[in-house]
């Protein structure tokens, strides 16, 4: 592997971890914060790509928006599904033990599944990319990078340093971090927190939708897309440390690393390369990497 | 000992009843009905494929008058789900509870593997419409078991063949580490090797993930004269669309079997157009045959047709060439099985023949994506027939 080759490969291994950090930092928002383990992360995020697909024509007709107007009216939508949904469930779910939350969330991805079904088929279909995106750079005399991979690193980044922005920086953030420590004392002190709650999994819902409708461009939409990112995500969240922001990223990132190396160096152990990743850190640090807290 | 006493009357019980099955079907072979079990995807991800299957087979033994060889036939049917872990149960329901005469399954490999073996057990006629698993007709092949679709090594060669032939000296192969997936560039590496081709390198990942970027880049350094790609469904979608944004489409051209541009092309949009693939069926072939079937097709159930509807279709063709042979007793194996072997089966994909090992003697198109369609550019491989490696018949 010349020089050239291998920063191209670096670049690819990043890109890679910052998108796992996109579809992840929503589980492990709702999943450390609110202590409920959400199996339906996955189906979020499908329902996000497909309405990247099915929200396009519709939206370009309407009110002739782009890929950006998309974005929008998608992560709206997502925030009140994420809202009702909580409504409506998980707010059942806090007291509960784990099994039962993993009963509850896996009937949800049935359902969801079932719905995507319903609604839109089980084709395979394909979303454009922007046109103001759809160039790319010369990397080598063979290969270009598509513009388009870089704006979801860059969406990543800016998300990232929102995320972590709103909750050391911010009121909210210090309540949300409070609840997520102790529920009775802070509700005692005056605080809502089931508005709080239900504001933290509209949040996370609303980034899983929008991983999904960033990512529907380069990986297409298709049934089942929802539970292919879902292990993935349980596994940065556990390399990270479950709840915390700063964990997932370099888990993502080291994911990313193990992952796109495990392909080239030894192939035929790819597959178990990011488990093996997890079993050693989780021997060496049983909490994760930074556990919230 | 009152429960061991109890468990022997049970015991004797249940192999009573199950001699009285075993005997039952032998009763019911006169001039009644044929029961067919089909056992397909009527949910999950190959659920269209399914469906599909279904109809071709219905619109043939609609177009028979609803009777082969003079039976009624009667359809029993089974959703695998295309998962093999319920394999096992779903064809013992077909083969023990409803008593079939013949199976018909499935899409998914591993599935019909399992469906093989239950029938090699039984005995029960089973005609493979897709999966496409080497060893169906290789070593699990039996004198009851037929396929007729393809076998993953039949486009593999093919196209190794054909690239070899169009001056293609150096390739880089890639796919998901899968059985079907290793089938087929085993079966393109043989070929392409036969023409002086050079295999550069095998690269694969784990099934079913969808990140190439780390590859795509391993070609580019690599510098291949071409690449021989099998994906299928949302893999192949993203597969083709990465390989072009990433600028590697022009410089290195793009080859697969028929499964990296088949159903998904409106997914894939531009970034397909030019892609070359073999398979044992084409878009437009123009022949009277198929364009009656297509038309006969489409008018039935308001869909067009595709590869898989074809491959129902002639499972049905083969199951009236073998039933009239031997005047609807199917437990006239041998007789079936020779009725086969020397049948010529008129099927819309043009005329086959069925090999020793009981998978098709077909010719493999050469295919070019031009617009939504896969356009048949010439035949990549005459009368193809599979060596059914480890097949003894």
């Amino acid at each position: 592997m010349d020089l050239t080759t291998f920063l191209i490969q670096c670049l690819n291994a990043v890109q890679y971890g910052l998108l796992l950090f996109l579809v992840a930092s929503g589980l492990t928002l709702i999943f450390g914060i609110m202590g409920v383990i959400n199996l339906a992360h996955g189906s979020f995020y499908m329902i996000g790509a497909y309405m990247a697909f099915a929200l396009t024509p519709i939206i370009g007709g309407a009110f002739g928006g782009g890929f950006f107007a998309v974005l929008l009216v998608g992560t709206v939508l997502a925030v009140l599904l994420g809202y009702v949904l909580e409504w409506a469930f998980y707010s059942y779910l806090y007291e509960r033990e784990h099994l039962q939350q993993v009963l509850m969330t896996y009937g949800l991805i049935l359902v969801l599944e079932e719905v995507r079904s319903l609604l839109v088929g089980d084709d395979v279909h394909g979303v454009k990319v922007p046109p103001i995106l759809d160039g790319s750079l010369p990397l080598g005399d063979m290969m270009t990078y598509p513009v388009y991979r870089l704006f979801i690193s860059a969406v990543c980044i800016a998300l990232a340093i929102g995320m972590w922005l709103v909750f050391t920086k911010t009121r909210l953030g210090m309540m949300i971090r409070a609840g997520a420590t102790n529920r009775e004392m802070v509700q005692s002190l005056g605080i809502d927190i089931k508005f709080l709650y239900r504001v933290v999994f509209a949040a996370g819902v609303a980034i899983a939708a929008l991983a999904g409708m960033v990512a529907a461009p380069v990986s297409s939409v298709y049934p089942g897309m929802g539970s292919s990112v879902l292990i993935i995500c349980f596994v940065v969240v556990v390399i990270g440390g479950i709840g915390s922001i700063k964990g997932a990223l370099v888990a993502a990132l080291l994911i990313g690393v193990v992952d796109t190396f495990g392909k080239l160096v030894l192939p035929s152990a790819s597959g178990v390369m990011v488990y093996l990743l997890m079993a050693v850190i989780l021997l060496w640090k049983p909490d994760g990497l930074f556990k919230a807290g | 000992m009152f429960n061991a006493q109890r468990l022997s009357r049970h015991f004797r019980l249940a192999a009573a009843a199950a001699v009285a099955l075993a005997i039952a079907p032998a009763h019911a072979q006169g001039q009644g009905k044929i029961k067919v079990g089909l056992m397909l995807p009527a949910t999950g991800t190959f659920a269209a494929l399914g469906t599909m299957i279904e109809n071709g087979f219905k619109l043939y033994v609609t177009e028979q008058g609803g009777r082969l060889a003079g039976r009624e036939i009667e359809f029993v049917r089974v959703d695998d789900e295309s998962d093999p872990a319920k394999a096992v149960d779903n064809v013992n329901k077909l083969i023990k509870r409803d008593n079939v005469d013949v199976l018909v399954g499935t899409v998914h490999s591993g599935v019909a593997m399992a469906m093989a073996r239950a029938a090699k057990e039984s005995g029960t006629l089973l005609i493979v419409p897709n999966a496409g698993a080497d060893a169906v007709t290789g070593p699990m092949c039996a004198p009851n078991i037929f396929r007729s679709s393809f076998s993953n090594w039949q486009p593999g060669y093919a196209m190794g063949q054909t690239m070899a032939a169009r001056g293609v000296k150096t390739a880089v192969s890639i796919s998901w580490k899968y059985a079907a997936g290793d089938e087929m560039v085993r079966g393109f590496k043989e070929g392409f090797e036969k023409g002086g081709g050079k295999v550069l390198k095998e690269l694969n990942l784990p099934f079913p993930n969808v990140e190439f970027q780390a590859l795509l880049t391993d070609i580019a350094a690599t510098r291949p004269d071409a690449t021989f790609a099998f994906f299928a469904g949302g893999g192949a979608v993203k597969f083709v669309k990465d390989y072009a944004a990433a600028g590697l489409k022009r410089n290195i051209p793009l080859y697969g079997t028929g499964f990296l541009t088949d159903g998904t092309l409106e997914a894939q949009g531009a970034d397909a157009e030019g892609v070359m693939t073999t398979l044992h069926y084409a878009d437009s072939l123009g022949t009277p045959r198929d364009s009656a079937f297509r038309l006969a097709f489409a008018k039935t159930f308001k869909l067009q047709p595709d590869v898989y509807a074809v491959q129902g279709y002639d499972a049905a063709q083969m199951l009236a060439v073998g039933l009239a042979a031997v005047k609807g007793d199917v437990s006239k194996k041998r007789e079936f099985a020779a009725a086969l072997r020397a049948a010529r089966i008129d099927s819309p994909r043009g005329v086959f023949t069925i090999s020793p090992s009981h998978n098709p003697v077909q010719d493999i198109y050469l295919r070019q994506v031009v617009g939504k369609e896969n356009k048949s550019v010439g035949i990549a491989s005459k009368a193809l027939a599979d060596p059914g490696r480890g097949c003894r018949v």
